[in-house]
């Protein structure tokens, strides 16, 4: 795998020098806590009551633009299943209990049934990635988030030759979920990938930001991210991982198909049907920063444009 | 000058400035937030706060000087319409407020994607076009004016009910899954405008009856 190279990075974006501090710090608290300990406190907001996580930095798969402040990461989210508004998820998901927590495998693979989150994690090492964050309403972030390669957790369920997709469904609860008790969306929130996809060394599965666990709007306790798409293909909370032959329907494009496709691969040159995707606002660059010009595949082109060879984007959105 | 009574001192000199500073409010928290001064925070996206913020207040605004004339004829109170130009004209600026905030900050001064915008993007067409309709009313908001266009000053101003219409569907057009709220907008704007026509209805069939009501707005 070569190292990534990312263009239009700034002197300014490289890591500031509190935040390699922060890293340090991270690691420090890492060697004395095992990952496992439950610290008391609510894993919301604050870093000091989320678990330190042990990890290793792979700065093979990191860009190293300046990654986005916890509070903005943790403060400013898109997870409907907490409430519409960007602060909503901060607010509202401590009702969210993810300990207990288990996944469900099914569809076309050799190991299925239900297993623990500890069973889910327990065989994979975490590394911590900085990765490019483009949602599809035009803004972006930096995130470091820590996790491992989601095609390493996908082959020890053996999927069968039939398994062309593979569909992840997020909790569906709305005692724990209050943004469930509308009908904003078609819950439980399903999305899908094409299996090679999923089995890209880009495709993270997340457990942790910032070097310790999730907090609840972040997705906690697992979530994938796809650096190359617009963030809503990446599934959060996730109960179930299903692999199917079929491509499974995917949440938002059942809610509006026009401005929302299967792909939604991050594209410069296809707008949303109400907005421009040419250009970003990128979190924490100040009010009067302007714009920055959003690139082909959110800047993964290099690793990840041979997987739509020969496709139309345009149609294909 | 004739003397004034104190009902309308109390109107002018202690009503009408609260309502001004209330109607500044808005402008403070944004002007404070973009400062970094102790106000309630932007988040971690501003410019999108502050573009809602004045645009909820520019819309607020907007409804409240459109119950003026209600308010007046169900209460019979006439000092009320002394408040309603402020409204309108603070009803203006935060709209131009939003839109330069929407040309700045938002957009970064492209003007080739603001151009894309306002033709290619119905919700921002419409937003636009609100604003546009919006400035020959304030123009014409000055003593002066109105007795120089006399009857047609009123007809102008009628646009009013145009600009909130266009107003509320550049909000309901853009909101992604939610739409509760500009529901909230659109419910009140047809009661403002559903008490007029209902007026209008009456007094037109009464009219043969009746001698004609002094004008009403």
């Amino acid at each position: 795998m070569p190292r990534l190279k990312l263009p239009g990075i700034r002197p300014s974006e490289i890591t500031a020098e509190r935040f390699f501090h922060m890293r340090r710090d991270v690691l420090a608290a890492a060697l004395g806590l095992a990952a496992s300990s439950v610290l008391p406190g609510r894993a919301s907001t604050a870093t000091t009551t989320a678990a330190a996580l042990r990890y290793t930095r792979n700065p093979r798969f990191s860009v190293t633009e300046k990654a986005n402040t916890f509070e903005e990461i943790t403060g400013y989210n898109n997870f409907y299943e907490f409430g519409l508004d960007k602060g909503d998820p901060a607010e509202n998901a401590s009702t969210l209990r993810t300990k207990p927590w288990s996944v469900t495998i099914a569809g076309e693979a050799a190991v299925t049934g239900t297993f623990t989150i500890e069973d889910i994690l327990k065989p994979h090492p975490l590394e911590e990635r900085i990765y490019r964050h483009r949602c599809v309403e035009a803004w972006s972030m930096v995130i470091p988030w820590v996790g491992f390669p989601l095609a390493d957790l996908l082959a020890r369920f053996k999927p069968s030759s039939r398994a062309r997709f593979v569909e992840f469904t997020t909790l569906l609860d709305p005692k724990q979920m209050p943004g469930q008790r509308r009908a904003v969306l078609d819950w439980p929130y399903v999305e899908a990938l094409r299996i090679d996809e999923a089995m890209h060394p880009l495709a993270l599965m997340v457990v942790g930001v910032y070097g310790r666990e999730l907090p609840n709007q972040n997705g906690a306790p697992l979530r994938v991210h796809l650096p190359w798409k617009y963030g809503f293909k990446s599934a959060k909370s996730i109960v179930k991982i299903r692999f199917s032959e079929k491509q499974p329907a995917n949440t938002w494009a059942l809610s509006a198909p026009s401005e929302y496709g299967f792909y939604a691969n991050v594209n410069p040159k296809v707008d949303h049907p109400r907005w421009t995707q040419a250009t970003e606002r990128h979190i924490g660059d100040g009010f009067l920063a302007g714009r920055r010009e959003t690139l082909m595949f959110n800047g993964y082109a290099d690793q990840v444009a041979s997987l739509y060879q020969g496709m139309d984007l345009r149609r294909n959105f | 000058m004739a003397a004034i009574n104190p009902v309308e001192r109390r109107y002018r000199l202690v009503y009408k400035p609260l309502l001004f500073l209330a109607c500044l409010v808005p402008l403070a928290w944004v002007v404070g937030g973009v400062l970094g001064l102790p106000v309630p925070s932007l988040g971690a996206d501003p410019v999108r706060k502050v573009l809602g913020i004045l645009a909820h207040s520019a819309l607020n605004l907007l409804l409240i000087t459109l119950s003026v004339t209600p308010l007046r004829q169900l209460t019979g109170n006439a000092q009320l319409l002394k408040v309603r130009r402020m409204l309108g004209l603070f009803a203006f600026s935060y709209a131009l407020l939003h839109f330069l905030t929407y040309i700045g900050p938002f957009q970064g001064f492209s003007w080739a994607a603001i151009v894309k915008d306002l033709v290619k993007r119905p919700y921002i067409t419409i937003g636009f076009a609100a604003l546009v309709l919006l400035v020959p009313l304030a123009v014409t908001s000055t003593n002066a004016m109105m007795r120089r266009l006399k009857r047609r000053w009123q007809s102008l101003h009628r646009l009013i009910y145009v600009i909130a219409i266009l107003g509320v569907w550049h909000y309901w057009w853009q909101v992604k899954k939610d739409i509760r709220e500009p529901l909230i907008y659109v419910v009140l704007l047809s009661l403002l405008l559903g008490w007029r026509l209902w007026r209008r209805q009456r007094s037109a069939t009464s009219r043969s009856a009746a001698p004609k009501a002094p004008g009403t707005a």
